[in-house]
């Protein structure tokens, strides 16, 4: 049919409008007399303010304020105003609220001018006086003083052991046993975060966000300022990337609200590159792995404890262990996560948090237990591959995990593979082959949308999620005009707005299998209204005929056995006299089948690197990754999430590392020039695969979500890769020319 | 705001004149240094004036055979002369291998030799930094010093200069010329950049209002066995963590001429000449060349991040003239 768009690669339909800077982000807003806040951060990690100076800094002209824990007061009172939808156990960073100061950075002073520049200028003569307490910023050191990670933040399920790991260790004839530490990473969009808060004339407020959950703000807003939701419209049309960086709200949004409400005035905040480390990262981790198996490699024991950073005032917990017990057989397994704190801002969901520090480390051990065993790698995994999810007893809706090793292998050519590591060069290359298993959950949550069909054959669909980049815009129109059989360009998608229904934070890659089923839905209800009408027209050809026998198809309605048998859209609203139709729909995953399984997708990666034998430095030659995540409702999005997950993935393995300075408790990388993320070069040959995964059980569309699963894997493809290529282990990410050398560790 | 003058200067004389008279002022050039460290609050001067108009941008043979390359030529725009290329291929390699096509098309010679060190700390104004703040103390030696010297440090900064076209200019003899109040001068490459020791502000030894007007570099025999070799944490835009700009003259295998300087790991490239006239006559072996390396590498020390760059810099040196010496 000619408008069956789901599963057919169609590109962005928002692509003009960013390609020609149509689309605006939240720091291009602007308004009458609009003024410009800028951050001062502090130079302390743990202490309090002694003494802020703001005299010179005030008396400069078109300095209109500026604020600071002394100034503020009368917010909400209780911590769980401050709590939004992905807050995690503890008590929520609240801005400028006292003179305490728990991390490096913590913004003390907002000040709001005229311009910009003066607003920065203002802000460097600020002179601030501290009590300098001693501070901790070493996780590792600090591991002795570690606690059991509590429950508290949505999704967040505490590991269970089964069987006695232990015993089973000690009796096992093979086994292994490592450590694998990686610093901290900051997800470091392109966009910066920024907030623009127009003032409108009767008071209300319009919040320009940078954020991945408009009504996550709205209420986090409300709740502070002790605002309603009417006086309150939070918009964030597009975002110049998110990785999970805007699943909370930043403290820019905070300040730049009250701001506007104490002076009156539109306000916009935006923070700099080095301030975009001042808050969430995936947390630094040490995790420990002690496998175990019989010589045929059947896994005997599997033991995972993970140590993650947090910080003062909150818990951030991730799933980082649980991963061991879910992707392979095994009877005997111990698995423990422990948290740190630290002086650091809370840590934040990262792209696949806790799945790709978790993998890196599972991954890595598995291979080292397959050259343990004398084993291919792939065998191992093979050998050991759990058919139902383990830790929670329950069968998958659906796994096509062997498919992906499958297809990835054979795509790859891992049957040429030797086993013997340092048995492939080119020149001054060793080349190594690695590969490793990747898995995420596939979330549903509830959601709502709305749509309207005029007459004219057009309709609008909308709910108040958000388009990270992944190219919810795109899947949502496709899956509208699909469902009612229009052509795409008479469809329009809505999103990021709190007047739009609501929708779950974006996130998690459950976007497009929640907000995708609620737009099927609506839309579905809005093809049964229609076809309502047409059954009425007069000498209407559907008359007798049910919906099941008709198809929607590029605006026209037809008869399945008699397809010359056809009526418009557009006329069937003309000729009933209708001028649209408006409805609503809220859909959530099938509470049944939520109980009865588990619900994963899952990916192999393969890897090539060749590695200078002198020199230690990695290039990461080819990579096949093959996916199993239900339907693929666009390829050409697909791919392209897929791609850009697995160049973060070889990021993550050969350079990001925001390096602590634990004199100082704080980042000291803290620019895009020395905070390396891959660039064009470090990237060559990257093949993606989707496997065919039927899913009945999951929902309607039978879609998994694509936003994570890319990247878990391939950090552990990649060190399996080097060991492969040079015989030497790098446990440490992110695997350095220093490192690969044993010259650092 | 942070509010500075701008003035446009028309020639050379116009420059030095204008800096006669002004304090707390900087030149500017090509920009995409200065800007950044006034962004960040680094540099803070009252006085912009700006070389940018100045006709120094041509590149042209010299009367003994060698070329000059105007201080205010683009490093784009150098290394894909013709002649550089043809003569002094190691000159355009170590430009490409710097920043990007998008800096260098802005970026100048002159400035280039004028670009800050990229100590975290010295872009920190957080945190204690004698280059930035003399006396205040150096963050580094005891912090984290991945990119940081292990040759000519001083216990008051352990910063390297990040360029990577300096390197080849310091293997190639280059000579400074420079026109200050005083007149014309003419320093060579080797005495244009100094070591820290206990004043660590100072980069170079130029004084105030002096202008870099050219580049000469010498005529030589040695375009046929160069290369350029950076070693950094990725494949693209990154500075180099040990950069070797090598040059060998040969006759068979016999060296007639050879030139190793070493970015990434000093205050300024890092060349000994002695231990290069040692290997003149000898054969272009890989022995002969761990013997360089190593009298190179001689005096380093590193300071816990940095310390593999000693190993890692003998075997790029090594590697380096390993490629040119089979490259006939
Ligand atoms: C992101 C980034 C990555 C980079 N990567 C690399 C790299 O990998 N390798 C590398 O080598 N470089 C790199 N660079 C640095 C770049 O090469 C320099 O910024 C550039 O060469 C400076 O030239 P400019 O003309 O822009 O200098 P400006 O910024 O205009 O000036 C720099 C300084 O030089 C002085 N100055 C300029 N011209 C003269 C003159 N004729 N006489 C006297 N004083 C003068 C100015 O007063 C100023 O203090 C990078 C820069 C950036 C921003
Ligand atoms: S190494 Fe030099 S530039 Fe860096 S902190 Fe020390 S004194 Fe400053």
């Amino acid at each position: 049919m000619k408008t069956d768009y789901i599963g057919k690669p169609t590109s962005r339909v928002d692509g003009a409008l960013k390609v020609t800077g149509t689309a605006k982000y939240a720091a291009e807003f602007s308004a009458d007399g609009l003024t410009y806040g800028y951050v001062v951060s502090s130079t302390i990690a743990q202490g309090t303010i002694k003494k802020i100076d703001l005299e010179e800094a005030l008396n400069l002209k078109g300095v209109l304020q500026i604020f600071t824990h002394e100034n503020v007061s009368g917010l909400a009172w209780f911590d769980r105003s401050y709590k939004d939808e992905d807050a995690v156990a503890g008590s929520p960073f609240r801005p400028l609220y006292d003179k305490k100061i728990r991390y490096s950075m913590q913004p003390i002073a907002l000040v709001v001018a005229e311009t910009f520049e003066l607003a920065r200028y203002a802000a460097s003569i600020i002179k601030v006086e501290y009590t300098t307490e001693s501070h901790i910023s070493d996780l590792k050191e600090n591991i002795p003083n570690s606690f059991k990670a509590p429950k508290g933040k949505v999704g967040f399920k505490p590991p269970v052991s089964r069987g006695d790991a232990k015993e089973a260790f000690e009796n096992a004839p093979v086994k292994i046993a490592s450590e694998y530490i990686h610093s901290a990473e900051h997800h470091n969009p392109m966009e910066i975060y920024a907030t623009t808060v127009v003032m409108e004339p009767d008071g209300k407020l319009t919040v320009y966000d940078k954020t991945q959950g408009v009504s996550n703000c709205q209420a986090y807003i409300s709740k502070i300022f002790g605002l309603s939701a009417k006086e309150v419209r939070v918009m964030s049309p597009f975002m110049g990337g998110g990785f999970g960086s805007g699943l909370r709200p930043q403290y820019q949004l905070f300040l730049a609200v009250l701001a506007s409400l104490e002076l009156k005035r539109s306000v916009k905040v935006s923070l700099t590159r080095q301030q975009m480390f001042s808050f969430g990262h995936r947390p630094a981790s040490v995790q420990q792995m002690a496998l175990s198996a019989s010589p045929d490699g059947t896994l005997q024991s599997i033991a995972h404890t993970a140590y993650g950073e947090t910080s003062m005032f909150e818990d951030y917990t991730e799933v980082v262990v649980n991963w061991s017990g879910l992707v392979y057989q095994c009877e005997n397994v111990e698995q423990k996560y422990d948290l740190v704190k630290l002086n650091t801002y809370t840590p934040l969901d990262m792209r696949a948090p806790g799945a790709a520090s978790g993998f890196h480390a599972i991954e890595s051990a598995m291979d080292e237990l397959a050259y343990a065993l004398k084993m291919d790698p792939l065998a191992l995994r093979l050998k050991n591959y759990a058919e139902r999810d383990q830790n929670d007893k329950k069968p998958f809706s659906s796994k096509a995990l062997r498919a992906c090793y499958a297809e990835g292998a054979a795509k790859f050519g891992w049957d040429k593979r030797s086993i013997e590591p340092r048995s492939m060069r080119e020149g001054n290359n060793l080349i190594g082959w690695g590969m490793a298993t990747g898995s995420w959950d596939a979330m549903q949550m509830k959601a709502t949308a709305n749509a309207v069909l005029t007459a004219d054959g057009k309709l609008t669909v909308g709910s108040g999620t958000s388009d990270i980049g992944t190219g919810t815009y795109t899947i949502m129109t496709q899956i509208a005009a699909e469902t009612l059989g229009l052509p795409i360009e008479n469809v329009t998608f809505k999103l990021g707005d709190t007047l739009l229904p609501e929708a779950p934070l974006e996130g998690g890659s459950w976007t497009a299998t929640s907000v995708g089923s609620a737009v099927q839905s609506v839309c579905t209800t809005i093809k049964e209204q229609v076809f309502k009408l047409a059954k009425k027209v007069k000498n209407s050809p559907f008359a007798n005929a049910d919906l099941k026998e008709v198809n929607f198809d590029n605006g026209e309605i037809s008869l399945k056995l008699n397809p010359s048998k056809t009526l418009s859209i557009t006329d069937v609203m003309k000729q009933s006299g209708k001028v649209s139709i408006e409805e609503e729909a809220t859909t959530m995953p099938n509470p049944i089948h939520m109980l009865e399984y588990s619900f994963n997708s899952h990916s192999a990666v393969f890897v090539e690197v060749k590695v200078d034998e002198d020199l230690g430095t990695v290039v990461v030659s080819r990579v096949v990754s093959a996916i199993a995540a239900g339907k693929i409702l666009n390829p050409k999005t697909a791919r392209s999430q897929i791609l850009g997950a697995v160049v973060w993935g070889i990021s993550m393995a050969l350079e990001e590392d925001s390096v602590v300075d634990n004199n100082f408790g704080r980042f000291i990388n803290h620019n895009l020039s020395e905070y390396h993320v891959a660039v064009n070069k470090d990237i060559n040959d990257i093949e993606v695969i989707f496997v065919e995964e039927k899913d009945d059980v999951i929902n309607p569309l039978g879609i998994k979500g694509l936003g994570e699963i890319g990247l878990v894997g391939v950090a552990g493809a990649v060190a399996n890769a080097v060991f492969h290529a040079t015989g030497h282990r790098v446990y440490n990410l992110p695997i350095t020319m220093d490192k690969v050398l044993g010259l650092s560790e | 705001m942070n509010t500075f003058s701008y003035t446009r200067a028309n020639d050379v004389a116009d420059a030095v004149q204008n800096g006669s008279v002004k304090t707390n002022f900087k030149f500017i050039a090509g920009g995409t240094n200065l800007l950044d460290l006034m962004k960040e609050n680094v540099e803070r001067p009252d006085h912009l004036i700006d070389l940018s108009r100045i006709t120094l941008k041509e590149i042209e043979d010299t009367a003994d055979g060698g070329l000059r390359l105007g201080a205010l030529a683009t490093n784009a725009n150098t290394a894909y002369n013709q002649k550089v290329e043809e003569r002094y291929p190691l000159l355009s390699k170590a430009i490409l291998a710097g920043a990007s096509p998008q800096l260098r098309n802005m970026a100048t010679n002159g400035g280039n030799l004028f670009q800050r060190t990229r100590c975290y700390y010295f872009y920190d104004l957080a945190t204690p930094c004698n280059k930035r703040e003399p006396g205040s103390g150096c963050s580094a030696i005891n912090g984290y010093n991945r990119i940081h010297a292990i040759l000519g440090t001083s216990e008051h900064c352990i910063a390297t200069h990040p360029s990577d076209m300096c390197v080849a200019l310091a293997a190639l003899d280059a000579k400074v010329n420079v026109t200050g109040i005083h007149g014309e001068k003419v320093i060579d490459f080797a005495d244009f950049h100094r070591l820290p020791g206990d004043q660590p502000q100072f980069d170079n030894i130029l004084e105030p209002g002096d202008v870099v007007t050219s580049l000469d570099l010498p005529k030589n025999n040695l375009s046929k066995h160069v290369t350029y070799l950076k070693l950094r944490d990725r494949q693209s835009y990154a500075f180099a963590i040990v950069s070797v700009a090598a040059a060998l003259e040969l006759d068979g295998d016999v060296i007639k001429d050879i030139r190793v300087a070493l970015g990434g790991v000093a205050h300024k490239p890092w060349r000994i000449k002695s231990a290069e006239i040692a290997l003149i006559g000898k054969a272009a072996t890989v022995e002969n060349f761990k013997v360089l390396a190593e009298n190179l590498l001689a005096d380093a020390k590193g300071f816990g991040s940095n310390t593999f760059k000693i190993e890692l810099a003998k075997r790029a040196i090594v590697r380096a003239l390993t490629e040119v010496a089979k490259a006939i």
